[in-house]
């Protein structure tokens, strides 16, 4: 009797050290769905990049809890009916333990109500103010939003004592949410809208609505967007010799869009992280040298960086922060450990968040630039 | 025994979740599949029966789903009623537009569906007030049927595969009816048809409304399934998507686009751990069927199943087998 007893003792023991055993060599599972093809694919493929190369290193390190981590990744082409059934896959198939994604707003917000009726950990890289307020159980996001961009933009304004704006953007979702929330904030700063234009973002030529534009008192111009169509702007105000103070969105803090709008780039001024400026920035300023380390191994590898792969990078740092304080997998204890992130320095600034603050950056975050000799500068 | 397909698959749909009750194929992409199934099953009443064409079918998907989210969220209307007016709009809308449209033909009727098609999608995004505009609409409640609230995959499968079930019923129904023989006649030979006595506009308008109804119907449930509604779902794309459902599983054959729509549908969820190269392995498949079959997947794989077994049966000996209904 006694024996069979230690027998089943001994059994259980071997049993449940296996069970262990074999959860400590399972790999954690990252989910990511991004836009990596499409218009939003200059934003989506640094963020593949550097979740591949993060992941990378966490691997060569050893992993994190002594487990590997797995990247799962999907290609939405910024379709938002894509984004769903990717989402669906990562979380029914694929069993990942927490997804880091959604390159765009659209993406993110087809996907919001699937999380939340799973219940698992969803960390956007995406704009859009909508996707944290109203706060939501297991959403995130680590990207500024479009509203601490216009808040940014009219800060700058109030500053230069200009009063009398234009506005002028397109039709994609980033477009259309910049602009509500540039109607919204105006009147706080004592901004008057004389005009609000608007282009479909596979126009190729601006000129039509610039010469509206042209024709009011406007003191500057703000074109909220992404993509060509910025760059578009940008060169038609040049041709049609508008003499205003031009203002884009931090959607174009790439090179890319230097290159695309080449001279006429010129004293553009635009919100943008740290991450394009890092160098600039003071020997005091504790993002610089998270911001350097990331600049340095991502530019080794794939050439110039630009803010959103920085998101990216964020995101999945934040995710596996929150992993390695939950000790585990376990859904809840991770979401409730990204609540409580905080003093994160990530590239997009230093994150605070609380149950009632899903992103945890303030408007400090952003620096205002200005494009001069083809490069950025800190204007402030 | 004219029905004996439908109650095969009646089964195997049923069987289904019972056999394999968390399986991701089966409750997740057989979801999607059987939406599918609805929408292609529809436009193959006008495509494969009628011979119209339709390119732009994936507008009163639209407006069905359009209608469910709009109601339900900001009217807070019941789902059922929701969809009611959903079907109402989008068969309205389909009865208007009917004789116009379909006086047209060949590639002019295609242009004119196409149209209509974008200027659908184009209202969707640019009425932000209603529409929510490209980031589209959230918050979709659940669908509620007399007081059961269809909330998980499993509770989805049941309720796509009765409305799926319902459809394909109702249009092998309606194909052996004297408007399906007024449909063949119209397709065949239009002309013809009048001279027999048929009021071809009349057929055409007809299936036209039926055809938008099924689709509204699918777009009421996929609001309310995925919660979410945006104008990426409802693009032309999407139109061509079901035409090449349709066209693949076989013409004039309800099997045919049921099977065309549950092919495509595994063959995008089986094709994406190819990556970059899925888009490459699908055209290729596509162009391999209609080379080798085209006469459509289904109806091409059951003539040559037909074939290969009075070739058995004919080396046998045997009497010619009993034709297997294909409907």
């Amino acid at each position: 009797m006694l024996k069979s007893g230690l027998l089943r003792i001994f059994l259980t023991t071997i049993f449940f050290a296996g069970v262990n055993l074999a959860n400590a060599a399972e790999p954690i599972k990252i989910g990511t769905f991004l836009s990596i093809t499409g218009p939003a694919s200059f934003l989506g493929d640094p963020e593949l990049k550097t979740l591949q190369m993060v992941v990378e290193d966490f691997n060569a390190k050893g992993g994190l809890n002594g487990r590997k981590i797995e990247l799962v990744h999907y290609d939405t082409g910024g379709n938002a009916r894509e984004a769903l059934n990717f989402v669906k896959r990562l979380i029914r198939k694929d069993q990942v333990d927490v997804i880091v994604g959604g390159t765009t707003s659209g993406d993110t917000l087809a996907v919001m109500p699937e999380v939340e009726k799973a219940g698992i950990s969803l960390i956007s890289l995406a704009g859009a103010v909508e996707i944290i307020e109203p706060v939501r159980k297991w959403v995130f996001k680590v990207a500024h939003t479009d509203r601490m961009a216009a808040a940014k933009i009219f800060e700058d304004l109030k500053k230069r004592h200009l009063t009398k704006v234009a506005l002028i953007t397109g039709d994609g979702g980033f477009d259309k949410s910049g602009r509500a929330q540039i109607l919204e904030l105006a009147p706080e700063y004592g901004i008057t809208l004389v005009a609000d234009e608007s282009y479909s973002n596979k126009d190729t030529d601006m000129t039509a609505p610039l010469t509206k534009i042209r024709a009011t008192d406007a003191q500057a111009i703000i074109n909220f967007g992404f993509g060509q169509a910025p760059a578009i702007v940008t060169k038609n105000i040049k041709q049609l010799g508008i003499d205003l103070p031009v203002y884009q969105s931090h959607g174009v803090a790439s090179k890319t869009f230097i290159d695309l709008a080449g001279e006429a780039a010129e004293g553009v001024r635009l919100p943008a992280a740290a991450l394009v400026v890092a160098e600039q920035l003071p020997d005091t300023d504790p993002q610089k040298p998270v911001l350097l380390a990331y600049k340095k191994e991502y530019e080794a590898k794939h050439g110039a960086v630009s803010t959103f792969g920085g998101h990216a990078y964020d995101g999945v740092m934040i995710a596996a922060e929150a992993i390695k304080r939950a000790g585990g997998t376990d859904k809840t204890q991770v979401r409730d450990e990204i609540e409580k992130t905080s003093g994160f320095i990530g590239t997009a600034g230093i994150f605070h968040m609380t149950p009632e603050d899903h992103m945890g950056l303030n408007l400090d975050a952003f620096k205002m630039v200005e494009i001069r000799d083809g490069g950025w500068k800190i204007v402030e | 025994m004219r029905l004996a397909g439908f109650f095969v698959f009646a089964v195997a749909v049923i069987l289904l979740p019972i056999l394999f009750p968390d399986n991701y194929f089966v409750t997740v992409v057989g979801i999607a599949a059987g939406l599918h199934v609805i929408l292609a099953v529809g436009l193959n009443l006008l495509m494969g029966y009628a011979g119209q064409i339709s390119l732009g079918h994936a507008a009163f998907f639209g407006m069905g789903g359009y209608a469910s989210a709009i109601l339900t969220t900001r009217w807070e209307w019941p789902g059922w009623l929701a969809m009611l007016a959903g079907l109402l709009v989008a068969g309205t809308i389909a009865w208007l537009l009917a004789r116009p449209i379909l006086r047209l033909r060949g590639h002019y009727l295609a242009m004119a569906t196409l149209g209509f098609g974008v200027i659908i999608h184009v209202l969707m995004v640019q009425a932000t007030e209603w529409t929510g505009g490209p980031d589209g609409l959230g918050n979709i409640p659940p669908l509620n049927l007399l007081g059961w609230t269809v909330d998980s995959d499993r509770q989805w499968y049941w309720v796509i595969a009765v409305a799926m079930l319902l459809v394909i019923g109702l249009s092998l129904n309606l194909v052996d009816s004297r408007i399906g023989r007024a449909l063949r006649a119209v397709r065949s030979a239009e002309l013809a048809a009048q001279m027999m006595g048929i009021d071809t506009a009349r057929a055409k308008t007809q299936v036209f409304v039926v055809s938008a109804l099924f689709a509204a119907f699918a777009g009421s449930l996929f609001a309310h399934q995925q919660a979410f509604v945006s104008p990426d779902s409802f693009s032309l794309m999407i139109s061509v998507e079901l035409v090449t459902m349709v066209v693949l599983g076989g013409m004039a054959s309800t099997f045919g686009a049921a099977c065309g729509a549950i092919a495509l549908t595994l063959l995008h969820e089986g094709l994406v751990v190819f990556e970059d190269y899925e888009m490459l392995i699908h055209g290729a498949l596509l162009m391999a069927v209609m080379i080798f079959l085209p006469q459509g997947l289904f109806v091409g794989l059951t003539q040559g199943v037909h074939r290969g077994w009075t070739w058995i049966a004919s080396r046998r000996g045997a009497k010619e087998p009993h034709h297997p209904a294909v409907s």
